[in-house]
C-alpha cells in the first residue's frame, strides 16, 4: 500500500512541483496519473520508490515511511519505467540489460536465465537479446526498460508514460499483462497522457493540476467530466466526445467505451426505425 | 511532381543483419500532409533519415534504391544542403536540443541559414509564441520536461519554415490538449504557407483529421499506401494493428450491425457525431 499525506514537494530549483497532495492507494489497484505537462505526476511518482522525498509530508510504502529506508531496498519492492527509455538503458545487449537488476537483487544464474527468457518474451524482444539496445527503435529501446523492470517481478509497478511509441497491438498487450498484475494482487500505477489507453482500461484516475489532485475517480467518471479534464489539459476519449455532441437525445454520460456506445445507439436507432 | 520520392529504397544499418527498411516505393507531393504509421520498429524512423540525407551521410550502412527529396538526389547532396529543404523533428528531442537557451537553439538553424539578424529575431519569436514556449526562452533545454522540450524541438524547425518538415512522433510527451494545439499550428501551416509535412504517429485518433495521404508499413515494407478514409476502412489496416480512430471503428461496427449511415468514414468525432445526428434527425 502506497500512502501519501499532505506532501510538498520543492525541486532545489525553487519550482514548487507538490502542493499538498494526498493520496491511498491499496494493493492490487490499477490508477493512471493524468494531468496537463508541468502538473507534477513525475514528481509524484518519484517519491513512490525514494527518488524524490517530499520537502513537507510524508510517503509510506507498506507503513514504511520514504526517508527511512534507502532507494535500494525500496527498489526491491518498487520497480519504475521511466518516461524516457535512454534515461534507464546503458548495456551491450538487450539481455544484458534485464539481467542487470536480476544480478544486483542475487539471483541464482539459472532463475535470472529463466526472468529473462519470459521478460524478452513477453515483450516480443526475443529476437533482439544480442542486439544493442541502442540499435532498436524508440519502441522498442521502450519494451527493453519495460522488461528489465517486470524481469524482478516487483509488487508495485510504475510506469512512466508506458504507451510511447508503441503500436496497438503492444498497447493491447501491456493492457492484458496489466489486468494480469492486478489479479495477482501487485500495483500498477501508471503516468500517462493517452486517454485512448485509458478508456480501453478504465482504471482509477487521479487527475493532477498545478501540483495539487483536481479529481479522482473511475476512469468512465472522470474522462466524461468534461469540466474537470479541461482544467487538466485532457481531450475526452473520442466515443465520449461523441455523445457529448449530441445533448438533446440524453445519453447516458459515462459511456467510453466502443461496443457499450454501439449498444446504446443500436437501441437508438432501431426504435427511430419503428 | 512529388516533393518526396523513393524507388525500392533498401536500406541496411551498418553492423544490422537485414535491411530495415527495403523496398519503399513511394510518392509525396507538394504540399501534402503526409502521415506514416504501422507497428514499432517497422521502420518508420529510419525512412524519416532518409528524407534529410542522415541515411546514409550520418549513419553510413548500405542504401540501395533511389531517392530525391524537393528534386535533390539525397546520394548526391550533403546534409548540410538537404538541410536548407528538408527540417526534422526528432522522436526524441533531447538528441537534437544542444544551445544553452532555448532561444538560441531556436534561432541556430536560420543562423546557419545565413538569414538577417532581424528576421532572425522576428522567426525567433514567432515561432516561440506559436508553440507556447516564449515564456521559457531564456531557460535552458534541457532543464525542461519531456514536453516542454519536444515543443523547442519543433519551434526550431518551424522557424526554418522548409518546403518540408519531417516530424517523428513529435508530441509523445505532450498533454493531450497540447499535443493537439501543436497538430493544428502544423495543419495550418502546411494549409498557409504549402509547408509538406510528413509526420510518423500512432497516435491516429488525434491526427488521421488532417492527413491527405496515409502511409503504413510493416516490417520494413510499405504494405498500405493512399486515401486515409480508404486506408482506415480496411480489414487489412485493422489486421496489422494501427491504432485506427474510435469514431471511425464506431462507424465501421454500426455499418456491419446494418445500420444506415453515409458513405463517408468518419475519421474524427465530430464528423462521426454529424452522421449520427443525420441519422437520429437530431439538430443539436
Amino acid at each position: 500500500m502506497i500512502e501519501v499525506e499532505d506532501v510538498y514537494f520543492r525541486y532545489p530549483n525553487g519550482v514548487e512541483a507538490l502542493k499538498g497532495v494526498s493520496l491511498t492507494i491499496k494493493n492490487g489497484e490499477f490508477v493512471a496519473i493524468m494531468g496537463q505537462n508541468g502538473a507534477g505526476k513525475t514528481t509524484l511518482v518519484k517519491h513512490f520508490n525514494g527518488l524524490l522525498k517530499p520537502t513537507k509530508g510524508r510517503v509510506l510504502v507498506d507503513e514504511a515511511e520514504t526517508t527511512k529506508v534507502s532507494v535500494a531496498t525500496l527498489a526491491r519492492k518498487v520497480g519504475f519505467v521511466f518516461q524516457n527509455p535512454d534515461h534507464q538503458l546503458f548495456c551491450e545487449t538487450a539481455e544484458e540489460e534485464i539481467a542487470f537488476a536480476l544480478k544486483n537483487f542475487g539471483f541464482k544464474e539459472t532463475i535470472i536465465k529463466r526472468r529473462v527468457q519470459w521478460a524478452l518474451n513477453l515483450l516480443g524482444l526475443t529476437q533482439y537479446k544480442k542486439i544493442s539496445p541502442f540499435m532498436l527503435s524508440g519502441g522498442e529501446r521502450k519494451r527493453v526498460a519495460l522488461a528489465s523492470v517486470l524481469a524482478w517481478n516487483p509488487k508495485i509497478l510504475i510506469l512512466d508514460e508506458p504507451t510511447i511509441g508503441q503500436d496497438y497491438q503492444q498497447k493491447e498487450k501491456l493492457r492484458q499483462f496489466i489486468l494480469q498484475m492486478k489479479t495477482q494482487r501487485k500495483t500498477v500505477i501508471i503516468v500517462t497522457h493517452d486517454v485512448e489507453f485509458v478508456a480501453e482500461c478504465n482504471p482509477r484516475v487521479v487527475l493532477m493540476r498545478e501540483g495539487k489532485i483536481v479529481a479522482d475517480g473511475e476512469a468512465k467518471e472522470i474522462l466524461t467530466n468534461e469540466e474537470v479534464l479541461t482544467q487538466a489539459s485532457i481531450v475526452p476519449p473520442q466515443i465520449a466526445q461523441i455523445f457529448m455532441q449530441m445533448p438533446s437525445l440524453q445519453l447516458p454520460k459515462n459511456i467510453i467505451d466502443v461496443y457499450e456506445a454501439r449498444e446504446i445507439l443500436l437501441k437508438m436507432l432501431r426504435s427511430d426505425a419503428k | 511532381m512529388p516533393v518526396i520520392e523513393t524507388k525500392n529504397l533498401t536500406y541496411t544499418y551498418p553492423g544490422g543483419t537485414k535491411p530495415s527498411i527495403s523496398d519503399v516505393s513511394i510518392k509525396i507531393k507538394k504540399g501534402e500532409f503526409a502521415l506514416i504509421t504501422g507497428p514499432s520498429g517497422c521502420g518508420k524512423t529510419t525512412l524519416c533519415r532518409c528524407f534529410n540525407g542522415l541515411i546514409p551521410h550520418f549513419y553510413q550502412g548500405e542504401l540501395k534504391g533511389e531517392i530525391k527529396v524537393t528534386g535533390l538526389n539525397i546520394l548526391e547532396n550533403p546534409i548540410y544542403e538537404m538541410a536548407k529543404h528538408v527540417g526534422l523533428v526528432f522522436q526524441n528531442p533531447e538528441n537534437q536540443l544542444f544551445a544553452l537557451s532555448v532561444e538560441k537553439d531556436v534561432a541556430f538553424g536560420l543562423e546557419n541559414l545565413g538569414v538577417p539578424r532581424e528576421e532572425i529575431r522576428k522567426r525567433v519569436n514567432w515561432t516561440l509564441n506559436l508553440t507556447g514556449i516564449y515564456d521559457l526562452r531564456e531557460r535552458a533545454p534541457h532543464e525542461l520536461s519531456g514536453g516542454q522540450q519536444q515543443r523547442v524541438a519543433i519551434a526550431s524547425i518551424l522557424a526554418m519554415q522548409p518546403e518540408v518538415m519531417v516530424l517523428d512522433e513529435p508530441t509523445s510527451f505532450l498533454d493531450p490538449l497540447s499535443a493537439k494545439k501543436i497538430f493544428k499550428v502544423i495543419y495550418e501551416l502546411n494549409k498557409k504557407l504549402g509547408i509538406t509535412v510528413v509526420l510518423v504517429e500512432h497516435r491516429l485518433d488525434l491526427t488521421a483529421r488532417y492527413a491527405d495521404h496515409i502511409i503504413v508499413m510493416d516490417d520494413g515494407k510499405v504494405v498500405l499506401d493512399g486515401e486515409p478514409r480508404e486506408i482506415l476502412s480496411s480489414e487489412e489496416a485493422r489486421l496489422i494493428g494501427i491504432g485506427i480512430p474510435k469514431a471511425t471503428r464506431l462507424y465501421h461496427i454500426l455499418k456491419k450491425d446494418g445500420v444506415k449511415l453515409s458513405n463517408t468514414v468518419p475519421l474524427s468525432s465530430d464528423e462521426m457525431a454529424n452522421l449520427l445526428k443525420e441519422a437520429l434527425k437530431v439538430h443539436d
